[in-house]
């Protein structure tokens, strides 16, 4: 095993950009009184991130992740977390065989 | 009856809620795991150097983007660039949970090194109607972090011996993870704007910009929608 120098100056930079922006939000929290619309917006933050991270992959990969992401999203109210993953999982590749 | 003081009860309670409700996330990560370190290898990596990235760098979106265009040697600048992009979501997140979480400022400064979407959806989740404890924020990153890095190693030395994932769906279970983390926010008005604009927004900037901006560009449509569909307040 061996761990080239500019491998892990990139590994470097990668981290300590990542862990700036994990405690970036602690700075700006404390100054933040929020009410109404200014605080749907900021309640809105997690679904909207998330969203975002997997829309690409979800809705246009192809027909089988697209029909596979509603089906997962139709599971995902009605099963606990780890059968939602089932579910998509396992439409996902019963789709790619069929499409 | 229990001995132990309130105080320890509750602690060992907290940790207990952690664990369980991690639980299931860890499992779904495995698969993930595996194949973050399988790709990293294929991509050239040793085993040593996809261990100390998992474990350094935490980030599985943008890990994930990076191995995606990674050369010899490493550019680091556009690397940074990239990672920046893709986890600046981190800043509104911890924002957002940073006053939810019963913790001090050196220990927030210490555990949120192991914020992730994960851990960070299960806490605003909890948040809803009841104070989120350090014991509950920590064991939860210890555990996804410990996991993702074990994982990712065992991925890059077993490498192609691990078949396609695509023919085992392995690739879709992050997607199908998400999205059950986005249905426990709720499907009231104001959240089913927000998934519509976000994952409609996100979808076409990375058809017609690319990644890793979408993202970004998908995130605060969502937010600036959320804010838009909310009803005004009758003072301002």
């Amino acid at each position: 095993m061996s761990l080239d120098t500019t491998t892990l100056l990139a590994i470097v930079a990668m981290a300590l950009v990542t862990y700036v922006t994990r405690i970036a939000g602690l700075f700006v929290a404390d100054r933040l009184v929020l009410t109404g619309r200014a605080k749907a917006a900021f309640d809105a933050i997690p679904p909207a991130v998330l969203v975002a991270v997997i829309a690409p992959t979800a809705l246009t990969t192809g027909w089988a992740e697209a029909s596979a992401a509603t089906i997962t999203a139709v599971a995902a109210f009605r099963l606990p977390l780890l059968g939602t993953v089932a579910v998509g999982v396992i439409a996902v590749v019963v789709l790619r065989n069929l499409i | 009856m229990d001995q132990s003081s309130p105080f320890a009860t509750n602690y060992r309670r907290e940790i207990k809620a952690g664990l369980r409700d991690i639980a299931p996330i860890v499992v779904a990560a495995v698969p993930i795991s595996l194949l973050f370190g399988a790709v990293a290898a294929a991509k050239g990596l040793t085993p040593l150097e996809v261990t100390v990235m998992s474990a350094l760098v935490f980030a599985g979106g943008a890990q994930f983007a990076a191995i995606e265009t990674w050369i010899h040697p490493a550019p680091i600048l556009t690397l940074a660039f990239a990672t920046l992009l893709i986890n600046a979501r981190h800043v509104l997140m911890g924002a957002s949970l940073s006053p939810k979480v019963q913790m001090s400022r050196v220990q927030k400064f210490l555990s949120f090194f192991f914020l992730t979407d994960e851990a960070w959806a299960l806490s605003e989740r909890r948040a809803l109607d009841r104070p989120v404890t350090g014991a509950y924020w920590a064991v939860m990153g210890v555990v996804l972090w410990a996991n993702w890095t074990a994982f990712s190693c065992v991925g890059a030395i077993l490498g192609s011996f691990l078949g396609d994932p695509e023919r085992i769906g392995a690739d879709f279970a992050f997607t199908a993870l998400f999205i059950g983390l986005v249905a426990g926010f709720g499907r009231s008005r104001v959240t089913l704007v927000t998934v519509a604009v976000s994952a409609g927004v996100a979808a076409l900037v990375h058809h017609f910009i690319g990644a890793p901006w979408h993202v970004a560009s998908g995130a605060l449509a969502g937010i600036a929608a959320a804010y838009l569909a909310a009803p005004e307040e009758a003072r301002s």
